[in-house]
């Protein structure tokens, strides 16, 4: 909000505003991908949309997604927001990488990131619009000692990632985007590349305790992400992205 | 087709003596098709003298393209006299707001709300079709193609492109250079390199063949560092779009309020001079109220 109030505010310090906040982004992405604009190509970032829309166009949607409230930082639920935007953000973080460490080519490194920061979105569905049983959700993730997404089956009978894909869909994020959301809790995809990823930094982000989003159980991370960094186990891995954590108190700090 | 200039100025009307020669009126373009179509891009105030040249060709259908909302380009839209004359038949185009959601029927409405204007807009007494339109949507009129493509502006703003009988015409609405937000040291200064390249790619793609580019230049290249993200394009950018483009003739247009028309006169000497040696540069033409081009 201050940053959209300042006619001098440089354009980078929006972009990167917009991008720590998921729900700015896809609103953002949301209507950019809309068939208002009718662009001849999906955009997956904010830097994307501001050379294509124009940084003023970006930084009013980003102020009126704001003034309508973004998240709110209390919920029925009793889901922490604070601690979910720092886990998606560092899920963002760790997931774009992980994919320059691969050398996966910059222009879909931002893919990489997105997917990450969205990843989660379905449980800001739930939260929002059925907080009472996604109370008992999260009560049951606790006292079970369940993965969140198993706890949300057993009470509402799907999971996040299947509502945070839909919801992708419909606002017309690009198709492997979607499928990543969707596929955020399948160890080794063995299709996109992208997944083991989202996959691997979720694991990741959890482990080094960066933010919460529902559980702390941290799964094997997939093969291919091993193999790719000749990795033996979480904490080779981990030691092996040396920079990630600078990056990430970076961000933090800039919150 | 013939196209011819009624409005040259950008941001406001500049009447007075300074700007006699060039004009003072706000972006408005006519152009007539050869099988007699007429479509008018912007309705800034220059559409009110063309209006009043139009009434001499009642009943008349046109075609009105709007770049984008901003005053300068709609302010002489209310007093488009064959609005108020029964038979006219009034088609207007504009991209959607995407942030009010509102089409461009709404937004243009707007303008004509009792607090702004004494005719409201459903008094108006011409049939009046309103038409969002998306980014590379071609409306066909007649044999005549008119395509949007999206322009940098600090509004969404359509360049359109006209066909009509094998002869292209390009305008650019509001229009500024991309240029890169972060600095060389930063990690996404690459990746937004290759956005950027990809996208004047692409416009350059949809401009060629084009005989001709009206271009939205605005500032020196000296003017515009105080001016960057304005939305406005330089003289020298808009002749490096059309060497790119290849396109064979250049009209400099939005003219700043504050520019003379001697002014006008020394910077066109002063780019010819220093371009014109240039392989590919094409030539320079400074818009002005009145100005002709037969295609």
């Amino acid at each position: 909000m201050d940053l959209t109030s300042d006619i001098n505010c440089p354009p980078r310090e929006v972009v990167d505003v917009i991008q720590r906040d998921p729900v700015l982004m896809m609103n953002l992405l949301k209507l950019v991908n809309s068939s208002y604009f009718g662009l001849s190509q999906s955009v997956t970032s904010v830097n994307h949309a501001v050379v294509y829309i124009g940084i003023n166009t970006v930084k009013n949607i980003a102020l009126l997604t704001a003034a309508l409230g973004v998240l709110p930082r209390k919920n029925k639920a009793g889901f922490n927001i604070d601690d979910f935007l720092l886990h998606s953000l560092s899920t963002a973080a760790i997931s774009k990488t992980l994919a320059k460490k691969v050398a996966v080519p910059e222009r879909e490194l931002s893919d990489f990131f997105l997917c990450g920061l969205l990843h989660d979105f379905g449980k800001i569905v739930f939260t929002n619009f059925l907080p009472g049983e996604y109370q008992k959700t999260l009560l049951v993730a606790k006292e079970q000692g369940l993965p969140l997404y198993e706890a949300e089956m057993q009470v509402l009978e799907t999971d996040h990632a299947q509502v945070g894909s839909l919801l992708a869909e419909k606002w017309r994020l690009p198709s492997p985007v979607v499928e990543c959301i969707k596929n955020h809790h399948c160890r080794d995809s063995r299709q996109q590349l992208m997944t083991d990823a989202v996959f691997a930094a979720n694991q990741i982000s959890k482990k080094t305790g960066t933010g919460y989003s529902g559980d702390n159980i941290v799964q094997e991370l997939p093969d291919k992400i091993y193999d790719l960094l000749g990795a033996e186990d979480i904490e080779n891995v981990i030691l092996s992205l040396g920079d990630v954590t600078a990056t990430l108190d970076k961000s933090f700090l800039r919150q | 087709m013939k196209i011819q200039f009624w409005g040259v100025r950008g941001s406001i009307p500049s009447p007075g003596a300074k700007t006699v020669r060039y004009g003072g009126n706000t972006t408005c373009i006519e152009v007539k098709t050869d099988s007699g179509q007429t479509i008018i891009l912007d309705a800034g105030t220059g559409i009110y003298p063309l209006s009043q040249q139009l009434l001499s060709v009642m009943p008349l259908t046109c075609h009105i393209f709007i770049t984008h909302t901003h005053w300068d380009h709609i302010q002489g839209l209310p007093f488009f006299l064959p609005l108020f004359i029964s038979g006219n038949d009034i088609r207007i185009y504009g991209a959607f707001d995407p942030l009010l959601q509102k089409d461009i029927g709404d937004v243009l409405r707007d303008q004509m709300a009792y607090s702004y204007f004494p005719v409201r807009e459903t008094e108006l007494a011409a049939d009046i079709q309103y038409t969002s339109l998306r980014e590379r949507q071609t409306t066909e009129i007649g044999s005549t193609l008119v395509t949007g493509i999206i322009t940098n502006h600090t509004a969404l703003n359509f360049g359109y492109l006209i066909e009509s009988n094998g002869k292209k015409v390009f305008f650019t609405g509001d229009n500024e250079e991309l240029f890169n937000i972060y600095s060389p040291e930063d990690d996404s200064y690459e990746e937004y390199n290759q956005i950027i390249q990809h996208k004047n790619d692409f416009l350059h793609d949809f401009i060629r063949g084009a005989n001709v580019i009206i271009a939205d230049s605005a500032y020196t290249s000296e003017e515009y560092l105080a001016k960057k993200g304005w939305g406005h394009g330089t003289y020298e950018y808009c002749i490096e779009m059309a060497k790119k483009a290849e396109v064979p003739s250049l009209y400099f247009t939005h003219h700043e309020p504050l520019r003379s028309d001697d002014e006008l006169d020394r910077i066109k000497k002063q780019l010819e001079a220093r371009f014109s040696s240039s392989p590919g540069t094409p030539l320079l033409y400074m818009a002005y109220e009145g100005l002709e081009i037969n295609l």
